[in-house]
């Protein structure tokens, strides 16, 4: 005889009641989701675009002199290791370590997040010394219209990791507060997701194609 | 002016209101800007003013504005809808006018004519198809699947309030600054700062966005709606072929909006910022514009028309008496057509430089989407066929719908291919086409959703008499106003044209004026059809809830439903649950035990982002930086305030369900059943008498 179906987020502890707010937390993963569906449509197009403008320089500044390798490869480590940080917080939840444990794993993730920020910006300011500025070509507007777009992304996240961090502390591990941690995680990763593909398409593919 | 050295004011000034350019040189083209500035205005003081006339606005903030229910937020759309569709249709009886003039005649400048097409366009998609399509879905879905509400209900107010705000933009254009010249695809370079510095274009991209993020959320909304809260024994292949539908619509819509919003943000980014995405300098390429716009463009007459398919669906199975034929090969006809839509965008520009081969490919492409279409067509007609029809005015509309739409139809099938597009490509053959599948097909299937839903919202029948006479006005008007827009295409006639020279276009453009009188006559009907229904609404209350001897789970609860929807959620064994329960007279069970119910609590968070983004819009418009940054971190701090909240739910108590679902179940013994053929008569109070025969 098959066993009676299991909810999908059997993992997490949801407090005592645990059916409903498990159906609740289903619902509205599987909405978050789908959200994360049609935003990858976003950057998916952005993508698009940028492979069509990667020759449109109009004898701008291009890749090769504007993309900094050395500083791209540390901020893939530091989102990678932040993807991590974040695995390590859902832990801490599933298997009910304290409440520190938890904390303390977003507070890294937090920290990476803002220092990869500001690796990311410093690009920005030294691409501009150099005269990569979006107003110079259709190449440079692509690339600007892409990349701060995953960074806006990560930047709302790290807004998002201080409203929960605020909430945990004014609300209490509740249903609703654990569920929105659930989320954070998932959009957290696909930010990861997201920056693979920015490493492979604008810079690997930049410095190849452009 | 650059962007940069604006003032405490941005842009605005006194220039920007109509009464500026009538005092400066007063002429036709000046007072009917000034007219419709005027109807604006006059038309918010008059709302604002019964308002408090009649000491409406508590109970407007308590029952509506902060309502999470879906039935009262669908309603606010449809509402919403009809303001939006009566400025379009008298935009298109004002360019019909302008066109009927004759050879180089015209009382209005070409600037102002492109601004009407522009907003008839724009407000006929976004404002008028969309909400009004998402205004049925809001009120239909979660009664069709046995649901309390959606799966979002505070992200179902959010997005009705964007949509409302956006569509406020293109009142407020009227009254401040001006509209667009783009049209309602608003193809750059044209519309880039190069050769369009003024509001114009600001307005329809923000607009656009704003509306586009609403759009988006009630996508979300939906799939998330009836993938997860289906009722118990719901499964896929019992669901009603409306909900089929929707699901299509809601999938196109997470992947179709995005694209709409990547191409006019990057159109803003071009217009604001001086990015080079679509300029002609600079590297930019206005061709991925193009690409972009119609890989949402394409999937967006398939996401208004496939509910319009659905509501088809349910009218004819419901007014034929039998159960919908083929439902199998509906539901993958459905999927087919939304899968199709996203392989044709390129046939909206034939003409603008691809290779024969892939104009070829992309013109099969189209073709094919005609054959789930016709497995449609015929499903319908073989549900009619032996069935118990019954000329209601839902089925009158579905049946012209059926006549007009394979016209529209075939003549998609022709401009598929690029050789003959090539020929037609911008005349107003194409006007015809589009207008030819979105009135019988869109338009007329609201219509007729209207008219078979209005009892389930509001407790009485609308008007049978003024109905069919509403019928036989669009049908008449469209016919009239649409069908010589094809001779007169193929003749060569150019579309958005404000003047022309060729006589021979001239008796072909009476008729269409002439036709556009009768369908804006046939929107009166529709006012004085729901003003005579309302007044003779204490003979045709159907508080049983059933009028039409219809089939799906919605009929079997109170008309209007109370705000929990269903009791008990009802246990689902069968398509057609409802209809199948009354053949073996199992209709209206009595529950052993009633249960708590939570329903979402009312909450502003909804109306505070519909004023904000209003705000932030126009601010954006219009330049003035410092308002624009400003509610901006308002929108955010309302928005992170709200997620604070925990009491977001309260519960109807057993007792109380209990209570008022027993009375409504003695309301139901007491009632006379009535047939089939009385079913317009006074004594029908919502109970059917089953007479079902074994249909085939």
């Amino acid at each position: 005889m098959k066993p009676a179906p299991t909810h999908s987020y059997p993992g997490l502890n949801l407090g005592r009641r645990h059916a409903g707010a498990h159906k609740a937390t289903e619902v509205v993963t599987f909405g978050f989701w789908v959200f994360l569906m049609s935003d990858l449509v976003y950057f998916g197009l952005m993508f698009g675009v940028y492979i069509t403008m990667i020759d449109a320089q109009a004898g701008g500044p291009g890749p090769h002199e504007l993309f900094d390798l050395y500083s791209i490869f540390a901020q893939t480590l530091i989102l990678l290791t932040s993807s991590l940080t974040v695995g390590l917080a859902m832990l801490a939840l599933k298997y009910n370590l304290p409440r520190g444990r938890i904390v303390l794993w977003f507070a890294v993730t937090l920290l990476l997040g803002l220092s990869f920020l500001v690796l990311e910006i410093r690009d920005f300011m030294s691409m501009a010394d150099k005269g990569g500025i979006p107003q110079r070509s259709g190449f440079l507007s692509a690339f600007y219209g892409l990349v701060p777009l995953h960074g806006l992304h990560v930047a709302a996240g790290c807004v998002w990791l201080v409203v929960l961090g605020i909430q945990l502390r004014v609300m209490g591990m509740t249903d609703l507060v654990v569920s929105r941690m659930v989320r954070l995680a998932l959009f957290w990763h696909f930010l990861d997701l997201i920056w693979i593909g920015i490493i492979t398409i604008v810079y690997f593919g930049g410095l190849t194609y452009g | 002016m650059t962007a940069a050295e604006s003032g405490f004011f941005g842009r605005l000034n006194w220039e920007a209101f109509p009464i500026a350019g009538l005092i400066q040189d007063p002429n036709t083209n000046e007072i009917v800007a000034n007219a419709a500035a005027g109807v604006v205005i006059v038309g918010v003081v008059a709302v604002l003013g019964l308002l408090t006339w009649f000491r409406l606005w508590g109970p407007l903030w308590r029952d509506w504005l902060t309502s999470a229910d879906h039935k009262k937020i669908g309603i606010m759309y449809v509402v919403f809808a009809i303001v939006m569709l009566a400025r379009g249709v008298l935009e298109g009886v004002v360019m019909r006018a302008q066109q009927a003039a004759g050879p180089g005649e015209g009382f209005l400048e070409a600037k102002h004519f492109a601004e009407l097409f522009s907003t008839h366009g724009t407000i006929m998609i976004f404002f008028v198809a969309v909400p009004f399509v998402f205004g049925l879905a809001n009120f239909l879905v979660p009664l069709m699947i046995g649901a309390r509400d959606v799966a979002f209900p505070v992200m179902n107010q959010i997005s009705l309030g964007l949509t409302v705000s956006a569509g406020m933009m293109l009142m407020v254009s009227l009254v401040v600054g001006e509209f667009s010249t783009g049209g309602w695809t608003a193809y750059p370079p044209y519309t880039g700062a190069a050769f369009n510095p003024g509001v114009g274009p600001d307005y329809w991209i923000w607009a656009i966005v704003v509306s586009g993020i609403g759009t988006t959320l009630t996508g979300i909304n939906f799939a998330v709606t009836i993938y997860k809260l289906r009722a118990p024994g719901m499964k896929f292949m019992r669901l009603p072929m409306y909900c089929w539908t929707i699901i299509c619509s809601s999938i196109l819509i997470v992947f179709a909006m995005p694209p709409l919003g990547v191409a006019a943000l990057l159109l803003a980014a071009d217009r604001y910022l001086d990015f080079h995405f679509f300029t002609n300098d600079l590297g930019g390429n206005m061709m991925n514009y193009a690409n972009l716009f119609w890989l949402f463009g394409h999937p967006e007459v398939y996401l208004l028309v496939l509910p319009a398919y659905g509501i088809y669906s349910e009218v004819f199975a419901t007014f034929s008496a039998k159960r919908l034929y083929g439902y199998n090969s509906l539901v993958i006809a459905t999927m087919s057509i939304a899968v199709l839509s996203f392989t044709v965008w390129l046939h909206h520009f034939f003409t603008m430089g691809q290779s024969a081969l892939i104009n070829a490919v992309f013109g099969i492409a189209t073709m094919l989407i005609a054959i789930p279409t016709g497995v449609k067509v015929y499903d319908w007609m073989a549900t009619l066929y032996r069935g118990r029809i019954r000329f209601s005015v839902p089925m009158l509309y579905g049946l012209a719908f059926l006549m007009l739409f394979v016209i529209g139809g075939l003549s998609g099938v022709i401009l598929a291919n690029p050789t003959v597009d090539y020929q037609v490509h911008n005349t107003l053959f194409l006007v015809a086409h589009f207008h030819n599948v979105l009135l019988p097909g869109v338009l007329f299937g609201l219509l007729a959703g209207y008219n078979y839903w209005f009892p389930k919202a509001f407790g009485f029948r609308l008007d049978e008499a003024w109905g069919r006479i509403s019928v036989v006005l669009w049908t008449v008007g469209f016919m009239l106003t649409f069908l010589p827009l094809y001779f007169v295409g193929l003749m060569g006639m150019p579309r958005r044209s404000y003047s022309w020279e060729d006589p021979s276009f001239h008796p072909y453009m009476i008729t269409a004026v002439i036709g556009a009188l009768v369908i804006l006559a046939a929107l009166l009907s529709v006012v004085v059809q729901l003003w005579v229904s309302i007044r003779n609404r204490e003979q045709t209350r159907v508080p049983v809830g059933d009028p039409w001897d219809a089939r799906t789970l919605e009929w079997s609860i109170p008309a209007p439903p109370p705000p929990y929807n269903f009791a008990i959620i009802p246990r689902v064994t069968d398509r057609d649950d409802f209809a199948a329960a009354k053949e073996r007279g199992a209709a209206y069970p009595h529950p052993d035990r009633y249960e708590d119910i939570t329903i979402p609590r009312n909450t502003s968070i909804g109306f505070v982002l519909c004023v904000l983004s209003g705000v932030w819009m126009f601010a954006l418009v219009w330049w003035i930086w410092w308002l624009a940054a400003l509610v901006t971190v308002m929108m955010i701090l309302s928005f992170i305030l709200w997620t604070f909240q925990t009491d977001t739910e309260e519960v109807v108590s057993a007792e109380d369900v209990r209570r008022q679902h027993e009375a409504w179940l003695d309301l139901v013994r007491n009632a006379t059943p009535v047939t089939r053929d009385h079913e317009g008569a006074p004594e029908n109070t919502g109970l059917a008498r089953p007479d079902l025969e074994a249909a085939t």
